[in-house]
């Protein structure tokens, strides 16, 4: 059966049959699943339409999150961008609208596609659809980069963990950003050794992040950090397309990630107790809810 | 190791803000309804630990409600199931325990009333991710996820019954992935939870009810 249990044999399995990343996923899911590859494909294509939704509902109709402490920040900084005179142009606008509005429509008790937990399920979607808008990518190579970041994620869910509980902020936006930036590699020609390498380098861009949500809901600071990671998975994936390497492998990145995780105190792993938290405006921000 | 799907890292696909304390109590009320098998018309939650502390700004009560009413992870009904329940029929209730430490910080005790006045108690914990275990039925504790086929069997603690069940499963070729007994002391209540791969056919429950010492029998598909 076509499986891999870290990057290095990920790596093997894509140089002995020449295939991408994304196609060794692809026919590795068909297999222990022993599903077709259009059953694989629809199942993608329907979490495909899920994000897409997620991402255009908080541009055209914002609401509130349950507590009230988020909602309305994709269309504001959608607007920003329309005056003509924002920072970052607009790609990276794009890439910043897109992530936050996800967790705009998860905290608002809209569908969502946890990618690879519903915290950080703006990363993924963020990064993929403000990139297709500027590249012209095809919905069928969506699906495909989606596998693409199925592979990665599987790899730190399988070799370390993608919950904030257990290993802080670094293991959920940490790993979707990885995860970003892998599949953002592949799109735009890289070899798959380029794209584990631009994998490790956001790994490594967020490694001790914590997980500090204010009143312990999915809000604040996650929405901002979606973009975070969103920015970081481009800023890697460019650098390494550039052709500067970066020089720790992936695997030995994944497992530094996971000690780091072990090593955050239990305050600052989504107890809503340090951090963010902790501030005297998180509190208070806690009881007013 | 068992094997991690693509599926369980792009998704679920899931009613927001988050896997444990939405998807995950989605899915524990989804396995309470399909555990009993009368229409439910009245449902207590006790809420425990994390889920007692929280379960309003993630919406865990409405997501609870929504999975006993039968709707899925990315069911946009979930939102509204305090009107969906009124319109369906279903009284409901939240009693949040803060006292009680349980084992895992994301407990509830589901206990449902059905329109012919039986009543049923079902304990599950979301272990994260959106994954789930199911921890008590009517206060005997018990574990198994959903993820496979589950048959449930409530018996007498009496020599042969496990075997008999066993012979059934070979009978109709099933294989068995897991299977555990639980009971509450010897010679009384006992139940037996067979996983499987595959779908264990219907027909074996006619055949597994031959046994006097059997009560009752619950088969959960996937």
């Amino acid at each position: 059966m076509t499986d891999f249990k870290n990057g290095q044999e990920l790596l093997e399995v894509c140089k002995k049959t020449q295939c991408s990343i994304s196609e060794v996923m692809k026919q590795r899911e068909i297999e222990g699943t022993s599903s077709t590859k259009k059953e694989v494909e629809d199942k993608m294509r329907k979490a495909l339409a899920i994000m897409k939704e997620a991402v255009r509902k908080p541009l055209e109709d914002p609401k509130p999150s349950m507590s009230g402490l988020i909602g309305g920040e994709a269309k504001q900084i959608t607007g920003y961008r329309e005056n003509g005179k924002n920072v970052c142009g607009t790609f990276m606008n794009k890439l910043i609208a897109y992530s936050m509005a996800v967790l705009e429509v998860n905290a608002s008790m809209g569908v969502i596609v946890a990618a690879p937990t519903a915290g950080s399920s703006g990363v993924v979607p963020g990064v993929l659809l403000a990139l297709q808008e500027e590249k012209g990518f095809t919905d069928e190579q969506m699906v495909d980069a989606l596998f693409h970041t199925a592979a990665i994620g599987y790899l730190m869910m399988r070799n370390a963990s993608v919950a904030g509980a257990e290993a802080g902020c670094q293991a959920e936006v940490g790993a979707a950003s990885a995860m970003a930036a892998a599949a953002v590699t592949e799109l735009m020609g890289g070899t798959p050794q380029m794209c584990l390498q631009a994998a490790a380098m956001a790994i490594s861009n967020l490694l001790g992040l914590v997980c500090d949500p204010v009143a312990g809901l999915v809000e604040v600071p996650c929405q901002s950090r979606n973009a975070v990671g969103a920015v970081n998975a481009v800023t890697c994936a460019e650098i390494t397309l550039s052709g500067v390497v970066y020089p720790i492998p992936f695997d030995e990145m994944v497992d530094a990630m996971y000690k780091v995780g072990k090593s955050i105190p239990f305050e600052l792993r989504e107890t809503a107790i340090g951090g963010c938290a902790g501030t005297p405006t998180g509190c208070g921000m806690r009881c007013r809810i | 190791m068992n094997f991690i799907s693509a599926f369980e890292v792009i998704g679920p696909n899931m009613v927001g803000p988050s896997s444990s304390h939405t998807a995950g109590a989605v899915s524990i009320g989804k396995m309470a309804r399909k555990l009993f098998k009368e229409k439910v018309t009245e449902v207590t939650f006790t809420l425990y630990g994390s889920f007692a502390r929280t379960y309003k700004g993630h919406g865990t009560d409405r997501a609870l409600l929504g999975g006993v009413l039968g709707f899925e992870t990315d069911d946009l009904r979930i939102r509204d199931a305090f009107s969906w329940a009124e319109k369906m029929g279903v009284k409901y209730q939240y009693i949040a325990d803060k006292e009680f430490v349980p084992d895992h910080p994301n407990t509830v005790d589901i206990r449902m009333t059905g329109e012919n006045g039986t009543k049923m108690q079902v304990q599950g914990q979301s272990i994260g991710g959106g994954k789930i275990k199911i921890t008590q039925i009517n206060g005997i504790n018990v574990e198994f996820t959903g993820e496979y086929s589950t048959l449930v069997v409530k018996q007498i603690d009496k020599p042969g019954v496990v075997t008999h069940i066993t012979q059934c499963l070979s009978n109709q070729n099933v294989n068995i992935a897991f299977m555990r007994l639980f009971r509450e002391g010897k010679g009384k209540t006992a139940y037996s939870v067979v996983e499987s791969d595959e779908r264990i056919p219907d027909e074996i429950l006619e055949e597994i009810r031959q046994n006097p010492y059997v009560q009752e029998i619950l088969l959960i598909q996937i």
